[in-house]
């Protein structure tokens, strides 16, 4: 386990809730966390606990309605929006549970995708994705579409996306939760690599326990709440 | 270059949707293309009209005669280089449906007055020499195989009985607009017969073509002649040969105007159908676009996306629609004759299909562009799976 350094999180007093008509229905209340840069995370808690919204809110993809999230040196919840998507693109790896690749794009666009948003000339475009692709074992597949590709694969080369930019921050939403026990297996064992060799903070929402022992630090969530295991 | 790339595939993800999107534009924009083609033609008469030629006809009517002694005093007006005069005849050929118009002239003086009827010397010397002789339309001719020197024979409507005339010419269009379709012959022929059946219908003409100097002379030559009749028994009306073809298109406009807004309404109709389809595809990649967004992709670049697929599947539409424009004018042109025997589509009927197609693709656009640009990624995530 990585040494204790200063958080690259640093969650104080968050709160979310949704609206519904009139109804508001509290996700977070009063959330006070901080996550340590290099380390593994694990976020679990029965559905509807408000995992997921924490993760999207760390992640800079939904809005608070109270309290800050600070990663890094900024203070996410006072950015626009056009800043926040920059923010997202540079700082932040996202790895869904269902792979979110673009089908008609192959292992090798998909890749490219976030650099597309910088200004790299397409000679360090092709390197970056080249080198990401044999990161995650694909290199050899670079050219095959999402549908060619069993779920694991599908699953690392979306890790090879959130991985392209060199982001500081990985969230992952159930990235096992499509995937057969070996296939996660090797997904685990590859974020846990990510943390290890690369040095990268990994957030990883689950439901299962065998991924969640994976992380170096497990947090519940209960009715918004957070507790710490 | 990429994003071009990936509106190209996107184009053809569902393949089937995008073809039958693709001819659903081209069969609007052709069908848009041939009837506005037709509405063009209607006015096409008056907007090749001569800015030199004037038409003299009875101010109540062109039901109405003139007497042919109107002719001196016309000639006398100042301005005026050349007078001739006709009858509409309304004869048709074996059979009513065979019909074209036809009209008893004064020949020298008309085809001098109408250069676009182009004649050889010979078949020119030919017709004025023979009273009983005819010229037809390239057009006329070919549809019913008549050659120089062949006998025809009309059945008149107005003036009742068998006409005979020998065909004593073939005239050529100068312009591809000149009409083709007409057979003229000698007014005196005509009225020879009604001095001897119906004699208080001899000596009257339907109308006088009237050449002036110059365009701006026609004002006021319109009003010298009109006021040469003033409180006749058959006062004139003159105007512009433009203003004459109106009167006629005047007739029919409430057609026109019918045909106009039906060709707006089948762009419409695509339109709606097309807004359908791009509301149905982005309403499927809405998981898509929220993960763009979420690996940093803005509005702006989303909606270049949808906006780029929805305006290039209406313009590829367009262009099928445009080239299958000239094959279907042609068919008809050729088919239909009888009917529609100059069916040419202009320039700007090509860029109003491509007008159209464009406004079509961006119109659909609009709604799937904004749904797409402004969709919360965490809505549009939670439609994964």
């Amino acid at each position: 386990m990585p040494e204790a350094s200063a958080p690259i999180v640093r969650i104080r007093n968050l709160s979310k809730a949704y609206r519904r008509g009139t109804q508001v229905i509290p996700v977070l209340t009063d959330i006070n966390f901080d996550i340590a840069r290099g380390e593994f995370v694990a976020l679990m808690g029965p559905s509807g606990s408000g995992k997921s919204t924490l993760l999207n809110l760390i992640a800079g993809i939904d809005s608070a309605d109270q309290g800050s999230i600070q990663v890094g040196d900024v203070e996410i919840t006072t950015l626009g929006e056009s800043d926040l998507a920059r923010w997202r693109a540079g700082s932040v790896g996202f790895i869904f549970q269902f792979y979110n690749l673009i089908p008609v794009l192959t292992a090798y666009e998909n890749v490219e995708l976030p650099l597309l948003l910088t200004h790299l000339s397409r000679r360090e475009r092709s390197e970056h994705v080249e080198a990401v692709l044999n990161v995650v074992g694909l290199a050899d597949r670079m050219d095959h579409y999402p549908s060619q590709l069993s779920g694991g694969q599908q699953q690392r080369v979306a890790i090879a996306r959130a991985i392209v930019t060199d982001p500081e921050i990985l969230v992952a939403d159930e990235p096992t939760g499509d995937l057969d026990r070996a296939s996660a297996e090797e997904i685990l064992q590859l974020m846990d690599r990510l943390v290890r060799e690369f040095g990268k903070t990994v957030i990883m929402v689950t439901h299962d326990p065998r991924a969640a022992e994976k992380a170096h630090l497990i947090r519940h969530l209960e009715k918004g709440e957070l507790s710490v295991t | 270059m990429f994003f071009l790339k990936y509106i190209l595939r996107n184009l053809f993800r569902h393949k089937l949707r995008s073809v039958l999107t693709i001819v659903g534009v081209a069969v609007a924009v052709l069908a848009f293309g041939l009837l506005r083609t037709l509405v063009g033609l209607w006015y096409a008469g008056a907007e090749h009209a001569s800015d030199t030629r004037l038409v003299t006809r009875n101010s109540i009517s062109l039901v109405f005669p003139l007497p042919i002694s109107y002719l001196d005093r016309i000639r006398g007006v100042p301005g005026v280089t050349s007078v001739s005069y006709g009858n509409w005849f309304g004869a048709y050929y074996k059979d009513q449906k065979n019909f074209f118009a036809n009209y008893a002239i004064e020949p020298r003086g008309y085809l001098e007055l109408y250069p676009e009827l182009m004649l050889s010397p010979k078949e020119k010397n030919d017709f004025f020499l023979d009273r009983k002789g005819c010229i037809v339309g390239e057009r006329l001719a070919k549809t019913y195989g008549w050659k120089v020197g062949d006998l025809i024979t009309l059945k008149g409507t107005i003036f009742p009985g068998q006409w005979e005339f020998v065909l004593r010419g073939i005239y050529h269009g100068k312009e591809k607009a000149t009409e083709e379709r007409i057979l003229l012959f000698h007014w005196s022929y005509l009225n020879e017969a009604l001095r001897q059946t119906v004699p208080r219908r001899a000596d009257q003409v339907g109308y006088f073509v009237v050449g002036v100097k110059k365009p701006e002379l026609a004002p006021e030559v319109s009003m010298a002649i009109d006021s040469l009749f003033k409180n006749s028994l058959a006062e004139t009306l003159t105007e512009t040969e433009k203003a004459f073809h109106m009167s006629f298109v005047s007739m029919t406009e409430a057609i026109m105007v019918a045909i106009q807004i039906v060709s707006y309404m089948v762009i419409a109709i695509i339109m709606v159908v097309a807004a359908n389809t791009m509301a149905m595809t982005a309403r499927e990649r809405i998981s898509e676009y929220a993960t763009l967004k979420t690996l940093g992709f803005k509005g702006g670049h989303l909606g270049g996306l949808i906006f780029g697929e929805s305006v290039l599947i209406s313009l590829s539409g367009g262009v099928v629609g445009v080239a299958a424009t000239f094959p279907a004018a042609h068919w008809i042109e050729v088919e239909l004759a009888q009917f529609f025997p100059y069916f040419s589509v202009s320039t700007e009927t090509i860029l109003l299909e491509l007008l159209a197609a464009l406004s079509v693709g961006v119109v659909s656009g609009i709604f799937p562009t904004w749904r797409g640009a402004t969709i919360r990624i965490a809505d549009g995530l939670k439609r994964i799976g």
